[in-house]
């Protein structure tokens, strides 16, 4: 919040009044919470609040008080309905509620709908620019079918059987897994949940998936275990991942938008260099091999030499006969 | 707390102002204004509380507050009065069932990065200001997560939504000098989870499609806002599926290490075992350069028995990729 400008800050204000008028008596911490700020700033928010009104007379102010650790606002009634919608919160609700519509095999299309019209006729001219923005989530390569079931699995609670092929050691897997959410990101659906083979929370990317059963059993992940928070990517980097450090020429800067990158720094020559963490450096292997020499591998030295090993072998003499 | 400067000072400046003409039954004039809000009146010469007030007026209007100039009354005609009417200023009264707040909070969540969840999530709790609140109940088991990671991504889009012309460098993979385009940006699609703008170029005088992380630095108006109209008949998703780059199918034949390659497997439209242990596949493809590094990434899993042309730029990749490796060691 170091950075919230004056004018930003206003509009949380302006937002926050009416939230608080319809909910007198909250607690202050539940308020917090609520309006996603930190008991400090809400404290400093009413402050600010009660030296505010329509006049300077007493009479005239908005009156705020959280002495007992709850918060009243009062005297707002010029304020006590929210501002119309901008076009940037028109615009992320509608086309989030459009890009749910496209999901297929969705039973929520009616609420959705509902909801979409509503918000449209709400947003008024606000909502006109959504038409202008459009995300296709696609079918990733994944089979609707098992899409549909996959959900189902979430939404009954019912534990599923997999099998699914790990990209990095190129193998088959079977697996039970108690699912706890179905993702769509980045281009692929993937499931999130309580994997029996691994003991722990897993991510599968659905087009790995060959096939997918829904089991009678009880599919309830064990207590106190949660879907991970999502940061910048899908794949969360632990400490114990190995540390790899890229140099992408400007044909492959791109690859620091795609990927999480630990740090990125632009050099003189207009190249950049990234470090990336990661379990397994299959997948940097093949990055960098598709990338004609726009992204070299500079450390560790060993995954140096093993892709430069995999070139001249990929370009010696065939060693097989096919035929 | 009455000092005219500092953050915390402005916020209750424009708050003071936003009351003041939410209050008013009638429009008031400058001096009315300057008399009502304390912080106008500590300013040293009417001069610089013009500056002030005209400032504060446009930051309100760019915020979407609906402040407007209206004569005061005919004796008056010469000077503008200043008013926020209610009824433009206020969200209408909306009432949301149960499962309709559900999908809309879902829908707000769906945005991963602050640009974009920042206002999904104030524009959520404007809806709820009214006080329903149950929403975790209802489980709709997916979750859509938008990423808008693309450097570009802010500027473009409020290009995009306010139909203002910009300016960028832009890098197409093939060459590595980037090029300063002047567009008029259509709209935004998100498709195979990238992001892409569809836009009237218009020094080529037509329309191109531009993937938003090959934009390079900054993105720069060109032009006011609104100065453009989008066709009517504009189909963004169209457009961008076909700027793909999507030769002529042609098939392959791509001998493939025991348990390699896993991706090209499911794609073929046969697949035969060697004596050697290796698999023959057949699959099809449509671009020559986007193919040859898919192959080149599986290295030597991988070995391509026809087309030549195909093997070629697999050969040239993979050259390229062992000087540069080579050159670090």
């Amino acid at each position: 919040m170091a950075t919230e400008t004056a004018t930003n800050r206003l509009a949380r204000l302006l937002t926050m009044v009416p939230w608080l008028v319809n909910r007198q008596g909250i607690e202050l911490e539940e308020a917090a919470r609520g309006l996603d700020v930190t008991v400090e700033q809400l404290e400093s928010d009413l402050n600010l609040l009660f030296l505010c009104g329509y006049g300077q007379m007493p009479d005239e102010l908005i009156e705020a008080d959280w002495e007992e650790g709850r918060v009243f606002v009062g005297n707002a009634e010029t304020i006590s309905r929210p501002l119309r919608l901008g076009v940037d919160e028109a615009v992320t609700l509608i086309v989030g509620l459009k890009t749910l519509l496209e999901v297929p095999g969705l039973t929520e299309r009616d609420a959705i709908e509902r909801a979409l019209g509503k918000l449209e006729a709400a947003a008024g001219s606000a909502a006109e620019p959504a038409t202008r923005v459009s995300v296709d989530l696609g079918d990733g390569g994944v089979d609707s079918e098992l899409l549909a079931r996959a959900r189902a699995g979430v939404q009954e609670h019912r534990r599923l059987h997999l099998t699914y092929h790990v990209p990095g050691r190129d193998e088959s897997t079977e697996r039970d897994v108690d699912p706890m959410r179905v993702i769509a990101a980045e281009g692929h659906w993937y499931l999130e949940g309580w994997c029996h083979r691994a003991e722990g929370v897993r991510v599968f990317r659905l087009d790995r998936v060959e096939a997918l059963d829904l089991l009678d059993e009880d599919g309830t992940p064990p207590e106190g275990v949660a879907p991970r928070e999502l940061g910048e990517s899908i794949f969360s980097p632990t400490e114990d991942d190995l540390l790899v450090t890229v140099r992408l020429l400007p044909g492959a800067l791109w690859v620091s938008d795609y990927y999480p990158v630990e740090s990125s720094v632009d050099e003189e020559d207009g190249s950049r260099t990234i470090t990336l963490r990661t379990a397994d450096t299959a997948w940097i292997e093949r990055l960098v091999l598709r990338m004609s020499g726009h992204a070299v591998v500079v450390a560790p030295r060993d995954l140096t030499e093993r892709i430069a090993a995999r070139a001249l072998a990929a370009l010696a003499p065939q060693t097989h006969d096919v035929d | 707390m009455s000092a005219a400067t500092g953050p915390a000072a402005k916020t209750e400046r424009l708050l003071n102002l936003v009351l003041v003409l939410l209050y008013t039954r009638r429009p008031l004039s400058k001096a009315q204004i300057r008399g009502l809000v304390p912080q106008y009146g500590e300013t040293a010469s009417t001069e610089s509380f013009d500056r002030m007030f005209e400032r504060d007026k446009d930051e309100l209007r760019a915020l979407g507050v609906p402040l407007v100039t209206e004569e005061i009354d005919v004796l008056h005609e010469d000077e503008p009065g200043y008013r926020i009417h209610q009824r433009d200023y206020a969200l209408p009264d909306l009432e949301f069932e149960p499962d309709e707040l559900a999908v809309l909070g879902l829908a707000s969540r769906s945005w991963a990065q602050a640009s974009m969840a920042g206002p999904a999530a104030q524009a959520l709790r404007k809806l709820r200001a009214a006080g329903v609140e149950r929403d975790e109940g209802a489980l709709i088991g997916i979750e859509p997560r938008l990423r808008t990671t693309e450097p570009a991504f802010e500027a473009v889009k409020d290009a995009v939504l306010s139909r203002t012309p910009i300016t960028f460098a832009y890098r197409r993979p093939e060459r590595g000098e980037a090029q300063v385009r002047k567009v008029q940006p259509w709209s935004l699609v998100q498709w195979h989870g990238r992001w892409y703008l569809a836009a009237f170029d218009l020094d080529r005088e037509d329309t191109r499609v531009f993937r938003l992380s090959r934009i390079d630095g900054a993105v720069r108006s060109a032009g006011k806002p609104g100065s453009f109209e989008v066709p009517a008949g504009h189909q963004a998703r169209v457009m961008v599926e076909r700027s793909a780059p999507r030769g002529e199918a042609r098939p392959v034949r791509l001998a493939v290490r025991p348990g390699a390659a896993h991706s090209l497997r499911r794609r073929a439209t046969s697949c035969e075992e060697a004596d050697s242990g290796w698999s023959e596949l057949t699959l099809d493809f449509h671009d020559v350069d986007g193919f040859a590094a898919e192959v080149a990434g599986h290295a030597d899993d991988v070995r391509v028995l026809e087309p030549v042309d195909l093997l070629e730029q697999v050969q040239t990749n993979l050259r390229a990729t062992l000087a540069a490796h080579e050159a670090g060691l």
